[in-house]
């Protein structure tokens, strides 16, 4: 039974540049009981179209232009202000991305909790509360009597998003609209809400409409999906269909980017071209000053040429550690050898001229270019820097690195907020390029693009690496991604490596249990489709105060009393795979049962 | 929570002590003493007059000698009304400098207040320019000309309010009120303004209209407490800026307040007048100062935290 | 997609800097640009003012006396007969040269002070700013009047004195500024790059640092010729035989039952500079706040 029916709904935005038609005539429904996803990249529209059904875009500039979208039998398009106002929070309800700014930082939990339950109904308070303490103990809250009169801020990101379900169903509404949910939180803690979400939907037998910019995310969810491409619906169908047997090119791509496989191993050359060992990097957090290791303990080896992928989640350390070796943050205590000389103690000259070797890309293109700079300034700089051009050749210098990251020449004088996403991000590898480094740290690379850029740039930095013989780390905390560019694979957790190896096996027969949660927590579509979502429980651990033992146990399916009293450390095991568990061999056992 | 108030109550301590110091040197250096004034005083009365109010000590003992009857509470006695000690004067001054602050805040944080809170609401509408551009007459147009324009249209021409005085005839405070206040309900108007925009812009004010709460809720209940933290933190240096204003709105309309006090003891190089007044106002400035930045650190609950309140 | 390769630099078409996109919508701000020729205007009379006065600046004619416009008198004249534009203008000079000379002094110390704090951070930082911190806590406005009042009145020691409750708030938001900047990412690239830390100053932060304290030095400028004016007009600012409007203004009160004009005129000199000042102000607040097409 169709719970809303949307037909040819039109909206547009008037800005500097002209009217801009965010939604051009999209149709689609959704069943009661059924979980719709809308997919698609930014600027699809897929967040407008949703926000309009219940008028929560500024009608100034926005307009609603056309289009009917029935909700038990009325038009929410034509509904008044008042009428809006009724369906809002009580029979439709909506959950956002960024569960930080999405609640507010000055009330308390249970306070904006009650909030929509007693505005629509009569309760008394005590009703409220009540209520509103059950609810948080479905979303699973574990404390729910005191997380009622805590703030916001004293969540994790999890836990706050669980707070905002809460809230969305406290009234029992017939149709719950998520809005990327899950794009702001870790992968692991991704999959405990997407499972969260999907238990509750078919326990009060809802509707929902997911919408995310990942394919792969909602895989194992959705019941139908709908792929949105600058405002128009490219594709449609139940998620069978989709997955399987998708027609359009813009789906293909889509589903091209999630990862099905890992390559094959290179037959790597062991040359050490970076040693790391025993590093630690330690900060003090301002308030507490209480240390936080941010990278307790780590030691491994970056070969000549290679490429290797260092994966975690927040908290793992993963970051601190590129900007270790590369001496931005200062280290704590540990060695970190570059070429065979200490790189930890170097200063004036002899820094510089390692720094020529040694690069570094950014997550954010934005911020890592120079905004008052042209493309010129930001390339020409590291040239004349080490002098591997004068004054009169680095014009061509300049022009040969723009076209060897795809950027056209002619756009050589202009400033960075004049390009997309991606072009940035190729002025950022180009300026990376210019002294022909060995070694080059990427963090987070493609983390801020669209899905089917990321491919683009990583194909990009992997062309150009291999070419130059360049060593590369790509810090991440997408496994799906990385395993398919990457020769080796460092899993980090709680500052420390957990497990490292060739990539293909780590993907395949992980021996850390960490690693196989996260795996288990990677939406992919190489997995039988009946297999859902396997969560880690409980929450990442703080940097600032970590558990005695081994720093995951807390979470761990297959803990011993050993692994809280003492802390494993890194052993080979099988061919050149090292873990850091006792319990490694129970783990690679059961884990390669299932994978078989 | 204690912990931080004690923290600052101790910072304030070296504050106030380098503004006695400082205050005590300063006025001591200045060329003329208080008795070198209008008529000419032959030198053994000159004299006598000295060692009784202890100018013939050295500076340094002169300034210990202070330091104690501060200690005690005594401000000493006034250089130019003999026989009335400072603490008199300033008790005298002190009640009707503060009720005229008073108002005045009151004018501020009310119209500046709402002003700024309604032009939000609306921006770059008529709404919003009305309020805002009142509100930079009021920050561009000085009290001493504010003043005297409101004196010259609503207490000579059209003869509504009193030009002078203080509690003598009814009506007679409303002036001054404005006067003083309404370069600061300019201020909040802009803080609050500038507030209430930015937090309309943050995303769970978009949860609460998606909760299905009216306009008028979401503003009052969610927009405002995160709106109003700049006033709030802004009230410190206000008071300031009230006192000091006090001096010349309490010259234009007469009102024998502890400003106008202040200001003629500087003309007439009183001491223990000078010294005890500026002693004075400068500790309320210093803890009001305290008490806003404990306000509005209060009001963030991230701060709140901070001082243990888990 | 351009088809064609260029090989010269400069074929190809020049970006559109931030700094141009800002004067862009600075000049779209009709209240900005009100005020930007306003204070232009102004400024430009007030340095030419000795040649084109239409009368000198002492020539009294005692037996006029107080007349209110007129047409040799275009704004009227004061009690001693002087012409009242003539002395607009010159209390303009001097009024908007305490303004921006003691706006100077606070920018230069302030910039300095705060870009040190900043950058080098650490220990350095703290006391920098604890520094800071305490004179801010003090009450400058009585501090001042004090000064003025013990030290006489001299320009000189005005414009030291105004400066030097200024430069605080000017080092602590070039201070946050480069902190954070600091942070950002383009900075660590250019240490990664290996640049020395003088030309990292030179070419990432301070350009970029530059916007609000372009802001907050035209909001200044309004503030100190304020404070000029209270003081002038307590009697502890600028002295006969100069002028200021402060000063105008004081006498004008002084007898505004009879002479409106002489409150009225020099009010409206003053009121409309800061006017002007504050909506530039606003204005470039505006045009540089907004980080253009982050999308």
């Amino acid at each position: 039974m169709a719970l809303l029916e949307v037909s040819d709904l039109k909206v547009s935005f008037v800005t500097r540049m002209g009217t801009n038609r965010a939604v051009d005539g999209i149709s689609f429904t959704v069943d009661t009981g059924k979980i719709t996803a809308i997919i698609g990249e930014s600027g699809s529209g897929k967040s407008v179209a949703c926000y309009s059904l219940l008028g929560l875009i500024p009608q100034p500039p926005g307009s609603i232009d056309g289009g009917t979208a029935l909700f038990n039998g009325k038009d929410l398009l034509k509904a008044s202000e008042a009428q809006l106002r009724e369906i809002r929070g009580r029979d439709i309800a909506m959950i956002f991305q960024d569960p930080m700014t999405c609640l507010n930082p000055y009330m308390t939990v249970g306070k904006q909790l009650v909030e929509p339950l007693c505005f629509h109904k009569q309760v008394s308070k005590e009703q409220a509360k009540q209520r509103a303490l059950e609810l948080l103990e479905e979303v699973g809250i574990r404390e729910p009597e005191s997380t009622f009169d805590c703030f916001p801020h004293q969540f994790s990101g999890g836990m706050r998003q669980r707070v905002m379900i809460a809230m969305a169903l406290i009234n029992e509404p017939k149709l719950l609209i998520a809005d990327e949910p899950t794009t702001a939180l870790d992968v692991t803690i991704q999959a405990q809400i997407l499972k969260l979400i999907g238990e509750l939907q078919s326990k009060r037998d809802i509707g929902v409409i997911f919408i995310s910019h990942d394919l792969a995310v909602v895989a194992d969810i959705a019941d139908q999906i709908v792929v949105m491409q600058e405002g128009k619906i490219v594709e449609g169908g139940d998620s069978e269909h989709i997955f399987h047997h998708a027609e359009h090119p813009y789906t293909q791509k889509l589903l091209s980017a999630i990862p099905a496989d890992s390559k094959a191993p290179m037959p790597g050359k062991q040359e050490p071209l970076v040693q790391v060992s025993d590093l630690c990097t330690w900060f003090s957090d301002t308030k507490t000053r209480e240390p936080v290791k941010a990278v307790n303990g780590v030691s491994f080896d970056i070969n000549r040429g290679e490429v290797l992928g260092l994966v975690g989640e927040s908290g793992s350390g993963k970051s601190t550690i590129g900007r270790s070796i590369l001496r931005l943050v200062p280290v704590t205590s540990g060695e970190v050898s570059f070429d065979g000389t200490q790189v930890t103690a170097l200063e004036g000259r002899v820094l510089k001229d390692m720094r020529r070797r040694m690069q570094i890309i950014f997550q954010d293109p934005f911020a890592s270019l120079n905004p008052r700079m042209t493309v010129y300034d930001t390339l020409a700089e590291p040239l004349l820097l080490h002098g591997l051009e004068n004054r009169k050749s680095v014009a061509a210098g300049v022009l040969k690195l723009m076209d060897d990251v795809g950027l056209a020449r002619s756009f050589v004088r202009k400033y960075p907020h004049e390009f997309s996403g991606g072009q940035r991000q190729r002025i950022a590898i180009g300026r990376a390029l210019a002294t022909r480094p060995e070694f080059i740290v990427a963090d987070e690379p493609v983390s801020a693009l669209d899905v089917t850029i990321q491919a683009q740039i990583l194909e990009l930095m992997k062309n150009l690496t291999s070419q130059l013989g360049t060593a590369l780390m790509i810090i991440t905390h997408n496994f799906g991604i990385i395993a398919r560019y990457a020769d080796r694979l460092n899993v980090m957790y709680a500052g420390k490596i957990r497990e490292s190896g060739n990539a293909e096996q780590v993907y395949l027969r992980p021996r850390h249990p960490y690693t196989v949660g996260l795996l288990n927590s990677v939406p992919r579509l190489d997995r039988p489709a009946t297999e859902r979502l396997d969560p880690i429980e409980g929450e990442i651990p703080d940097p600032g105060n970590l558990p005695s033992g081994c720093a995951f146990k807390p979470r761990c399916r297959w803990a011993t009393v050993e692994c809280e009293l003492t802390e494993p450390v890194l052993e080979q095991v099988e061919g050149r795979q090292m873990v850091a568990c006792f319990e490694s061999k129970s783990v690679s056992d059961s884990v390669g049962i299932v994978l078989q | 929570m204690w912990r931080f108030v004690s923290y600052r109550l101790l910072q304030a301590i070296p504050v106030i002590l380098v503004v006695i110091t400082a205050t005590f040197f300063l006025v001591r250096m200045a060329p003329g003493g208080p008795f070198d004034g209008e008529k000419a005083v032959m030198p053994e009365v000159k004299a006598a007059l000295e060692a009784q109010y202890r100018l013939d000590l050295p500076v340094s003992q002169q300034y210990l000698s202070y330091l104690g009857d501060l200690a005690r509470g005594d401000f000493g006695p006034s250089f130019k009304y003999p026989g009335r000690s400072v603490n008199e004067l300033i008790a005298a001054g002190l009640p009707v400098t503060a009720e005229l602050g008073l108002y005045a805040l009151l004018v501020a944080l009310v119209i500046g207040g709402l002003a700024g809170v309604i032009a939000s609401l609306k921006p770059n509408t008529a709404q919003d320019y009305l309020p805002m551009s009142a509100a930079m007459i009021g920050i561009c147009m000085p009290s001493f000309l504010l003043g005297p324009m409101l004196l010259l249209v609503f207490g000579i021409y059209l003869d509504w309010l009193p030009v002078s005085g203080w509690g003598d005839t009814p009506g007679d405070k409303i002036l001054p009120a404005i006067t003083l206040g309404s370069s600061y309900a300019a201020y909040i108007a802009r803080l609050s303004r500038a507030g209430m925009l930015e937090v309309m812009s943050q995303d769970y004010i978009r949860t609460a209209r998606a909760k299905g709460l009216p306009e008028w809720q979401v503003v009052t209940r969610h927009a405002l407490r995160g709106g109003m933290i700049p006033v709030v933190a802004f009230l410190g240096p206000a008071f300031a800026g009230l006192l000091s204003g006090s001096f010349v709105v309490e010259t234009i309309f007469q009102i024998p307040g502890l400003g106008r006090f202040y200001v003629q003891a500087a003309f007439n190089r009183d001491y223990t007048m000078i010294l005890g007044t500026t002693v004075f106002l400068s500790t309320l400035i210093v803890l009001f100062n305290l008490l806003s930045d404990i306000l509005a650190a209060w009001m963030n609950p991230r701060l709140r935290a901070q001082f243990g309140d888990n | 997609m351009a088809t064609q390769t260029i090989t010269d630099i400069t074929e190809a078409e020049q970006g559109t800097s931030l700094w141009r996109d800002a004067w862009l919508r600075l000049r779209k701000n009709r209240l900005a640009v009100f005020g930007l020729t306003v204070l232009v205007v102004f400024i430009f009379i007030a340095l030419i003012t000795p040649w084109i006065a239409p009368y000198s600046y002492e020539t009294q004619n005692l037996d006029l006396g107080a007349t209110g416009p007129s047409a040799e008198h275009w704004l009227g004249t004061d009690i001693f007969g002087r012409d009242l534009m003539t002395q607009i203008m010159y209390g303009g000079r001097i009024s908007l040269m305490v303004g921006f000379v003691a706006t100077a002094v606070a920018l230069v110390i302030g910039i300095a002070w705060g870009a040190i704090a900043g950058y080098v951070g650490g220990r350095v930082d703290a006391v920098m700013m604890r520094f800071v911190d305490i004179l801010y806590a003090l009450p400058f406005m009585i501090f001042i009047v004090l000064l003025m009042v013990v030290f006489g009145r001299n320009i000189l020691l005005l414009f030291l004195a105004i400066g030097a409750v200024e430069w605080l708030t000017m080092a602590r938001i070039m201070r946050s500024q480069v902190q954070a900047l600091r942070q950002q990412e383009f900075v660590e690239a250019a240490i990664s790059l290996g640049l020395p830390p003088a030309t990292i100053i030179r070419r990432h932060l301070i350009p970029n640092a530059l916007g609000p304290i372009i802001v907050y030095t035209t909001l200044t400028i309004p503030g100190v010729m304020l404070f000029e004016a209270f003081l002038s007009f307590l009697g502890l600012g600028i002295q006969p035989p100069q002028t200021s409007w402060g000063l105008l203004i004081s006498y004008g009160a002084e007898t505004m039952e009879e002479f409106p004009w002489l409150l009225i005129f020099p009010g409206l000199a003053l009121t409309l500079t800061l006017f002007s000042l504050n909506f530039l102000g606003d204005g470039l607040r505006d045009a540089l706040d907004v980080r253009s097409s982050k999308d």
